[in-house]
């Protein structure tokens, strides 16, 4: 049984905000009876895009992660409902009946990400039914995979053992998989949301003028031993990614021609150390 | 009876058996037809011969012969004409003709003969058949946005969703461009840029206008309270009423004032379409009705129409160059691309929606090896998206980094001296500038750190990189200009160094050019359908680029408006409040024309008395805009009358305000991105050309009316509405224009209208547009596809070199050496800001705020209006019951001030005072903010101009002054401004009107003491 997944893509998000709003366009003022009663005009996130800056003026970079509602195979929100309002479809959408769940708001505390959304007018919390009623007219795609201008939110229909190995293959993760949720939303490049940095640019002075050092050999040391090297680009830039926040103090040991410095940087997020003058 | 007589009246007689034949079919030409009671007749004048229709209570009687009680009558000079003029298929040409020769005349009163001719045409439009049905019982139709185009879903009579098109497959294959190894290719479907997905929420917005409203305080025969503008409310009216309120005050400002007394003013944009955008249905009006011209300054090209035209030319592109082929070069042959000031990301290429974010996001692969590098005070949203060193020099400083780049260069010998002696002039001028020969300071990395506060080691490197490489320079969002630095303070020096960068680079080689992915794509540019700047039905060969190509292909009746006078956009509040302006025209014809002062008011002219405005986007686009609330209340203004779709900005300052419907309410054709004259084959911008019938998806909205419905009928009550919509109503237009372009070669008119768009197919590979200035390198002459400059302004032979006097590359130019203009020295040379780091007032407003265009909304479009981006918290955060507008600052400098995210801050200067909520961030130098222009709310807590603004109108606090002197250049998008957390204190007095209750405390104390000003 093939069934739906999300799959994004964190380094391909620009923020346009298209999945948002082409969500908003589909459920506002609009009753999909049996899947989804109107959203609010304001106040729901159905897609809801979080961002992280990493580093400081000039060496920096930003991601945006898209979330919404995960579709979990093993749903807290189902566990928590006592009425029968949450179901799931063969498909493996997750859907919060409408007529079912109307005065339950304490299915909003059930998701642990934070996906349903309390309407007040309607007295009914919602989540964002992965646009299950255009599925079934036969769409190939939800609104905000058709509206994402860079391919970064695919939906797809596979079987699981398929999707497993996709997600193997391409390193794809979930949002807090020790909550044991099984999201079918899969990301890529999450390490941009998750990850930090260590950063500088060398530099050097000669006959009165400062230039950049270009192939600078770094090396990134935790406990004295080297767990990371590169070089610098043409500006002296260097940059040791994927490193987990708050691990602590690192050494960076920069050598060239003959000069060496250690510069010491304690990570709490991605750090830029600036210009390092050799 | 001779052949010709039996001829029409075979035809009169068709006619009148197809009039009872729709009447009979379809229930809308019923309703028709019972709108009004009377006789009609068509004759023949020599001969007599003809045929009356009577209309009473929607019957249709008619018979043979000419009646002398007829209410209307329309007469051809003899029966031969007649029928030839009846004959379907309409010959529009013939029709004009006849027209302007008098052999087709038409006489009763005018709302009658009006609604005869309408009612005639409307019996061969009222069958056509729009959009496609869709299984689950909804219709689809297309439509066109300012962000691209859009299926619109209908049922019962409510728009469900609009989304982009995804092509079927009788539609053609795109483009294939292999660069590399690679074989890139844009997926068969359209994108939209934000503000088009948010579409519905605005048509559905609890802002509209619904009906006709006058100010309560709005007296037309007694008190009119010019000074309540903005303060009181409304009352709803009639049409009829409002109709008779505007046209009666039309022909009173005339034969009181004389002429001039009506301004007419519109936004620089407008909902999309051929047929009832302000270039085309309010230019026929303004046109007949005769009006002071509100003069636009170049607002998205400010340095390069001033600056950049003395060096190259292009001022049929507004000083932005050529760009054919360059998507294809760029993947093929450059080595980077240097975006300076270029936000493609956010600005979308104006129209282009996302259709450049799918090439550029083929950059990030490593197989084509095309570094990046981002200039820009903010790390924006193409810095997020593409990778690669970011620099950041104070806002209006990097002409001075870009100086020390040529420094570097010409110390290095990092540049093409043999491409610089053949294609270029005035070059050692220039260097001497540069090595500082001529004035004693080198222009060196080291003398730009001072400036931009960017580190002279990253220039020195930037400019070896550069210097070693093929290079694409992108400066502004098209990546050729437009937009970015150009539209602040130093914006003509920043346009002017560009050009000479690229020149120094040897520009046309290739891998050498400018552009950024967003133009240049290989489409089929010989397939005609007219831009929207080619003026649709306007008639208006004098401020649109219809006498190009839509004027012979679509015949109109010409219209041209009487009075000369006009007033330079930037100064309309010192042209009504002080009653003189002076300015420099923006024309496009030659780089001269630039230099022709103008003075409001023109000679003999009646000073402006009344405004008719098109829209409410003045208060949030223009600079230090308390002044535009003065002019409102000003009573040198007696009338004012707003036409809008949104009850928004300015809209709450008018006397009348009229409701227009949006252009989903109406019909209209288009092209995406077809922008035509001054953005000639603006679908470069596209993967693919998408033509559109913009179907009318559902009813108007309330009492909202087309502009083209309004402005007929304020017409039909002066005489003038069969000269308006030469008697055919919206969609006999739409037609027109269908006729006119290429279209009927390929598709039906009945398939266009079912299916709802065309995709052209692209260019075979063997006929794509030549690249740009690769004619230039190669000394050949200019091959591609634009017929600009004008033959005369070539100094040599027809095609060979560019619009400058020497044909070349002018580093030194000779139209600055004929204009003497101490602010624009023949060579461009570095002088900072008049507002600034370097402002004495520095002290006081120790931050550079930066208001560039949003990522979200389009100008005002889309904003506020209760829209679906409000919801987006980089645009609007919601704090309270209120959502505010952001504001980013540098974290340190947040930090500094005690204010943390989404705080409420106040952001002043001494022109005014706005809350915003702040986003601290690391996307900004220490020292600088950042927040969009143009929100669409203006909301004063208090008194106007004495209060401040929450509504996020950032171009309150942003300086009027242009560029230079000797220019009507905008130079707002920069501005020094105080940052704090707000203490909940309303007031705030904006310097304009502190100088408002000066001026009148001096009259107050004259008149006092009997006195009268000296003159």
């Amino acid at each position: 049984m093939k069934k739906w997944n999300m799959i994004i893509d964190v380094a391909e998000c620009t923020n346009c905000n298209l999945c948002t709003l082409a969500t908003m366009d589909e459920y506002v003022g609009n009753d999909w009876p049996g899947v989804a009663a109107p959203m609010p005009r304001h106040g729901h996130q159905w897609i809801n895009i979080l961002q992280k800056e990493r580093g400081q003026v000039p060496m920096i970079d930003i991601a945006y992660v898209p979330t919404m509602c995960n579709q979990c195979d093993n749903a807290p929100c189902m566990k928590a409902d006592k009425t029968g309002a949450i179901g799931k479809r063969d498909d493996g959408i997750v859907i919060i009946d409408p007529v079912k769940a109307k005065g339950h708001k304490e299915l909003v505390d059930a998701c642990p990400y934070g996906h349903i959304w309390w309407n007040e007018e309607l007295q009914l919390p919602q989540a964002w039914p992965f646009d299950a009623h255009l599925l079934d007219q036969g769409w190939q795609q939800t609104r905000g995979h058709q509206a994402c201008p860079t391919g970064a939110m695919r939906a797809i229909k596979v079987e699981d053992d398929e999707m497993a190995r996709t997600a193997r293959d391409q390193g794809l993760e979930v949002m807090r998989p020790e909550l044991g949720a099984k999201p079918r939303v899969y990301y890529r490049n999450l390490w941009r949301f998750t990850k930090c940095f260590i950063g500088g640019s060398v530099s050097a002075e000669a006959n009165g003028v400062i230039d950049c050092v270009e192939g600078a050999a770094v090396r990134l040391l935790k406990d004295g031993a080297p767990v990371a090297e590169t070089k610098t680009d043409n500006y002296g830039d260097f940059k040791f990614d994927k490193l987990n926040e708050n691990s602590g103090r690192y050494g960076v040991e920069i050598s060239t021609q003959g000069r060496k410095k250690t510069v010491e940087a304690t990570l709490g997020v991605s750090i830029n150390l600036g210009e390092i003058k050799l | 009876m001779n052949f010709a007589t039996l001829k029409l009246s075979l035809i009169l007689l068709g006619l009148s058996w197809l009039l009872k034949f729709q009447a009979w079919r379809h229930p809308e030409f019923r309703a028709r037809l019972k709108e009004r009671n009377l006789t009609a007749q068509f004759m023949a004048r020599d001969e007599e011969a003809g045929r009356w229709f009577t209309f009473r209570d929607g019957q249709i009687t008619s018979g043979f012969g000419v009646r002398k009680d007829a209410d209307v009558t329309v007469a051809f000079k003899n029966a031969a004409l007649g029928a030839q003029l009846l004959m379907p298929p309409i010959n529009w040409l013939d029709q004009i003709n006849a027209q302007k020769e008098f052999s087709l005349t038409v006489t009763g009163e005018e709302d009658l003969t009006n609604w005869f001719a309408q009612t005639v045409m409307m019996g061969q439009s009222v069958g056509f058949k729009f959009g496609t049905n869709i299984p689950d019982g909804s219709t689809r139709y297309c439509n066109m946005t300012n962000g691209g185009p859009v299926f619109v879903y209908v049922k019962d009579g409510k728009i469900v969703r609009m989304t982009p098109i995804d092509f079927d497959a009788t539609d053609p294959q795109p483009w294939t461009i292999e660069a590399r190894g690679m074989k890139l290719t844009p997926p068969r479907k359209t994108t939209l840029a934000p503000h088009g997905q948010n579409a519905k929420s605005i048509v559905y917005s609890p802002d509209r206008l619904l009906y006709p409203m006058k100010r309560v305080d709005f007296d037309p025969n007694g008190a009119r309270n010019p000074q309540n503008r903005g303060k009181s409310g409304y009352v709803r009216i009639s049409w009829d009423e409002a109709l008779s309120l505007v046209s009666t005050e039309i022909k009173r400002q005339k034969k009181t004032h004389g002429p001039g007394a009506i301004a007419v003013s519109h936004g620089s944009h407008h909902t999309w379409g051929n047929i009832g955008y302000y270039l085309s249905a309010l230019f026929r009006f303004s046109n007949a009705i005769g009006m002071t011209r509100v003069h636009h300054n170049p607002d998205s090209w400010e340095g390069w129409y001033w600056g950049a035209v003395h060096h190259w030319g292009y001022t049929l592109r507004v000083g932005q160059s050529e760009t054919y082929g360059t998507v294809e070069d760029c993947l093929q042959n450059c080595d980077m691309i240097v975006f300076w000031a270029a936000d493609p990301e956010t600005t979308s290429g104006s129209y282009g929606a996302q259709e450049g974010t799918v090439r550029r996001q083929w950059l990030k692969d490593p197989k084509l090896g095309i570094k990046i590098v981002h200039v820009d005070p903010y790390y924006n949203a193409s810095a997020q998206f593409l990778p690669g060193k970011w620099f950041a020099p104070k806002p209006t400083t990097s002409p001075a980094m870009a100086m020390a780049i040529a420094n570097v260069w010409i110390k290095e010998g990092l540049y093409d001296k043999e491409y610089v002696k053949t294609h270029t002039v005035g070059f050692d001028k220039w260097a001497a500038y540069l090595t500082g020969d001529e004035d004693g300071v080198p222009k060196t990395p080291e003398w730009q750190e001072k400036e931009t506060g960017v580190p002279a080691k990253d220039v020195r490197a930037l400019a070896r990189e550069w210097g070693r490489k093929r290079v694409y320079l992108a400066p502004g969002g098209w990546g050729n200009g437009h937009g970015g630095a150009c539209r602040n303070q130093t914006g003509i020096q920043w346009a002017r160094v560009m050009v000479c960068l690229t020149a120094m680079q040897g520009l046309g080689k290739p891998g050498v050019n400018m552009g950024n992915l967003q133009w240049g794509c290989p489409l089929d540019f010989q397939f005609y359908f007219p831009g929207y700047s080619e003026g649709g039905m306007s008639g208006d060969l004098e401020n649109t680029a219809m006498p190009v190509a839509l004027y012979q292909r679509m015949p109109q009746l010409p219209t041209m408006n009487s009075s000369f006078q006009k007033i330079p956009r930037i100064f309309m509040p010192e042209a009504i409040f002080d009653g003189k302006a002076e300015g420099y025209p923006w024309v496009g014809k030659s780089i001269e024309h630039q230099f022709a002062k103008f003075s409001y008011p023109a000679p003999g002219h009646s000073p402006v008395k009344m405004l008719y405005k098109y829209g409410g986007s003045i208060l949030s686009t223009m600079n230090n805009s308390n002044r535009h609330v003065r002019m409102y209340q000003s009573e040198n203004l007696e009338c004012v009358v707003n036409q809008s779709i949104w009850f928004e900005g300015e809209a709450k300052f008018a006397d009348i305000v009229l409701p227009a419907c949006t252009n989903f309410e109406r019909v209209d054709i288009s092209e995406w991105a077809g922008l035509g004259g001054y953005g000639h084959h603006g679908q470069q911008q596209l993967n693919h050309r998408v033509i559109l019938l913009q179907s009318k998806a559902i009813e108007p909205l309330g009492e909202s009316k087309s502009d083209f419905w309004i402005f007929n009928e304020i017409c039909k009550r002066m005489g003038l509405a069969n000269y308006f919509s030469e008697g055919v109503n919206e969609i006999d237009w739409v037609k027109r224009v269908f006729l006119a372009s290429d279209l009927p070669k390929v598709i039906s008119w009945r398939k266009f209208l079912k299916k709802g768009y065309y995709v052209v197919p692209a260019e075979k590979e063997k006929l794509r547009a030549p690249v740009s200035f690769r004619w230039f390198w190669e000394g050949r002459k200019k091959d591609v596809p634009e017929a600009q400059p004008l033959p005369s302004d070539y100094s040599g032979e027809y095609l060979r070199g560019l619009q400058t006097q020497s044909g070349k590359i002018e580093f030194e130019c000779n139209s600055l050496k004929r204009f003497k203009d101490p602010e624009r020295p023949p060579i461009v040379k570095y002088e900072p800001s008049w507002e600034g780091p370097h402002s004495p007032e520095f002290k006081q407003f120790p931050l550079q705020l930066l208001t560039p265009h949003s990522k979200y909304s389009f100008h005002t479009q889309g904003d506020g209006k209760s829209s679906f981006i409000n919801n987006i918290a980089d645009h609007r955060v919601k704090i309270g019951d209120w959502y505010y507008w952001v504001l980013r600052l540098n974290a340190e400098d947040a930090a500094a001030r005690g204010i943390k995210k989404n705080d409420l801050v106040k952001i002043y200067n001494e022109r005014g005072a706005v809350i915003c909520a702040a986003l601290p961030t690391q996307r900004l130098p220490r020292s600088v903010c950042h927040g969009y222009e143009s929100s669409a709310i203006y909301a004063p807590m208090g008194e106007p101009g004495k209060s401040v603004d929450r509504g996020g109108c950032l171009n309150l606090l942003t300086p009027h002054k242009t560029q230079t002197k000797s220019t009507h250049s905008l130079a707002g998008a920069q501005s020094i401004v105080q940052v704090e957390l707000w203490d909940g204190r309303i007031e705030h007095m904006s310097e304009t009107f502190a100088a408002m209750e000066k001026d009148k405390e001096i009259k107050r104390t004259l008149q006092e003491a009997q006195l009268v000003p000296a003159k």
